[in-house]
């Protein structure tokens, strides 16, 4: 079956996980800019980076048939540094010219400050400008709640258009509000601190299919890209056809992502004929 | 050396929230397959009734040794 795995961090993983993506289906990945495991010091090591990410990894997958797109952006974490932020924000319009660039993400909260505001601000204004669309990670463990909802009312106080927003990492106390609002939301499937795929599987029961992507945000912590997988086959156990399944993990990407042209992969429709054959 | 309580706190804090939240989640799957079928009070199944035994172990007896071991116990056919 196909999927596009819509968050997904390749520099911090191997060329193995490339060719194992595509022997389980991965046709397209997606990758936000973060955080690299440490402060970085200058602009240019962020300029680096998205270079990096616009130029070198979709080589690198290209070898084993996988597309990649990337997004530019001041992460949440080094959103702390103002000074370094608003210089690296300057030099990313030159990015979104690139052939793979999608937008701006991922940017919003880690520990809701209000030097993270301003930034996030000033990215999300810089990505109407440039009709980029968005990406937003919300913070982990205790403080998503707090940083969820802060996201939503600085949102709310700017001119968004809540069908080119993801708003990422939800899980069942957070996703109600974002959904409710127009955005669309993400479950990233983790080993033991974020959404496991039974309980990705849970809220798509709950919540429908419409708006929700899946992804692994494989990275170079404890992540694994194929939880991503294990939800595909937990949602096909409990009875799902291929296509409602494609529906998920291979066309809601290819809609969202494909609000950027530059995203050229189509939703796709099995012929009738083929439904109820297994993964 | 053994660890402090501390350290093995910090090693299974997030394990045992996981753990935690996957259980409240298989709950509220089956309930919700039960009202999806519009079944009426609660499902009974004995296994059901063994989870809940189990959860009811851990909370009301939380302060007593060999958690695991009595769960085990109560999983067991002793007959
Ligand atoms: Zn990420």
């Amino acid at each position: 079956m196909q999927i596009i795995q819509p968050h997904y961090h390749a520099i911090a993983r191997t060329a193995q996980d490339y060719e194992r993506m595509a022997m389980s289906g991965v046709v397209a990945v997606a990758e936000p800019a973060f955080w690299a495991g440490f402060d970085r010091l200058y602009p240019e090591t962020f300029i680096d980076y998205f270079h990096q990410i616009s130029e070198f990894e979709p080589t690198r997958a290209a070898e084993y048939g996988i597309k990649h797109y990337c997004w530019v952006a001041v992460n949440p974490k080094e959103a702390e540094n103002p000074k370094l932020s608003h210089e690296v924000i300057k030099h990313m319009p030159e990015f979104y010219k690139k052939p793979t660039v999608l937008g701006v993400g991922e940017i919003g909260f880690h520990k809701t400050t209000k030097n993270e505001e301003e930034i996030f601000e000033a990215q999300v204004e810089q990505a109407i400008k440039y009709d980029q669309l968005i990406l937003i990670h919300t913070p982990h463990l205790q403080d998503k709640v707090r940083g969820t909802k802060r996201t939503l009312e600085v949102l709310s106080h700017m001119n968004v258009n809540p069908e080119r927003v993801w708003i990422d990492h939800v899980e069942e106390h957070t996703i109600r509000e974002p959904l409710e609002a127009g955005y669309w939301v993400g479950f990233t499937l983790y080993p033991i601190t974020k959404c496991s795929p039974k309980r990705a599987v849970d809220m798509l029961e709950m919540y429908g299919h419409e708006r929700i992507l899946v992804n692994s945000s494989a990275d170079w912590g404890p992540s694994d890209p194929f939880t991503l997988q294990q939800c595909v086959v937990q949602f096909r156990a409990r009875g799902y056809s291929v296509q409602d399944a494609i529906e998920i993990f291979h066309n809601n990407p290819a809609r969202f992502l494909g609000q950027n042209p530059k995203f050229d992969i189509k939703p796709i429709q099995l012929e009738a004929i083929e439904e109820n054959v297994p993964v | 050396m053994m660890q402090t309580a501390l350290q093995v706190l910090d090693r299974e804090y997030l394990e045992a929230r996981c753990a935690l939240l996957e259980l409240a989640a298989a709950l509220d799957r089956i309930d919700r397959a039960h009202d999806h079928e519009g079944g009426t009070g609660d499902l009974n199944d004995s296994r059901l009734e063994l989870l809940n035994q189990a959860i009811r172990t851990l909370s009301e007896e939380s302060h007593l040794p060999n958690r695991s071991e009595r769960l085990l116990l109560l999983f067991s056919d002793l007959g």
